[in-house]
């Protein structure tokens, strides 16, 4: 029988990966990447409270999530090429002159 | 039977989410990715969510990996270098993540629910599609539409910056 705690241990597990790999990696694609993994850890925690409290408020949350989620990645991807184009890097430690 | 199903799928969503962290080459991490995005699809779909599904499928799937592959290309970036694509810092984000993994497990563990359950029991969630749009399109109305105008600002955002501007060339955005 699978449970509530099943579905949390999972999503948080999910979590973990995807804070250590935006602390970790020095591309910032690959941080976006990994803030698409948290984002999914957090839907599939919502989804499984909804299952769960036999609510509906949750996976209506994760619809809105998900639409959150693409507008960041269009923005964060836009902001991403601008910058590149004008500073010839993706690694963010050499990102750190908030002027140009 | 769904347990076997739900540890095969866990199992796969995790060790491609930390090859997605690993591995040296930006078009092998969104192609890690996508497998993660597909497992979290069937997770949804263990959790009677079928639309939730579909919607994770044609969005992060189709479209944000789309975009992201497309950034990579464009952007040619190319492998990085070996030893170079970690961080200095790997000692503080370790103590971080094993924290994180202490507190909130043992508030997993620690936790119980005590709120009363709600009216959409598994027979009504059969019709699961029917039962989002209903609440979408009357309980939930507002935050639709504020979403939609979110996309929008989006949509234009994105536009605007990525714009070159006329008579200058290329690299010089707007400061």
């Amino acid at each position: 029988m699978l449970t509530l705690n099943h579905f949390l241990i999972l999503s948080f597990i999910l979590f973990s990966i995807g804070v250590a790999g935006v602390l970790l990696r020095r591309n910032i694609i690959i941080v976006l990447m990994s803030l698409e993994l948290i984002f999914n850890s957090v839907n599939i925690s919502l989804a499984a409270f909804a299952y769960y409290l036999q609510s509906i408020t949750g996976t209506v949350f994760v619809v809105f999530n998900i639409t959150v989620a693409a507008a960041e990645v269009a923005i964060g991807l836009a902001i991403l090429v601008a910058v590149y184009r004008t500073r010839k890097t993706v690694y963010v430690e050499e990102l750190k002159d908030m002027r140009y | 039977m769904e347990q076997i199903f739900f540890y095969i799928f866990a199992i796969v969503a995790v060790a491609s989410a930390i090859a997605v962290i690993s591995v040296r080459n930006p078009v092998h991490s969104a192609m890690y990715l996508i497998v993660c995005f597909l497992q979290v699809a069937a997770i949804f779909i263990l959790l009677r969510s079928p639309f939730l599904a579909a919607v994770q499928v044609f969005i992060y799937v189709g479209a944000v990996m789309v975009l992201f592959l497309f950034a990579v290309m464009v952007l040619d970036i190319g492998k990085e270098s070996f030893g170079e694509h970690m961080h200095s810092q790997a000692i503080p984000a370790g103590i971080t993540v094993l924290g994180l993994l202490a507190v909130v497990g043992w508030l997993i563990s620690k936790g119980k629910i005590t709120v009363p359950l709600g009216k959409y029991t598994e027979e009504v969630l059969t019709k699961n599609t029917e039962v989002v749009g209903k609440s979408l399109y009357t309980q939930f109305i507002f935050p639709f539409e504020v979403v939609s105008l979110l996309l929008l600002i989006a949509l234009v955002g994105a536009i605007v910056l990525v714009m070159k501007e006329k008579g200058k060339g290329a690299g010089s955005t707007r400061p």
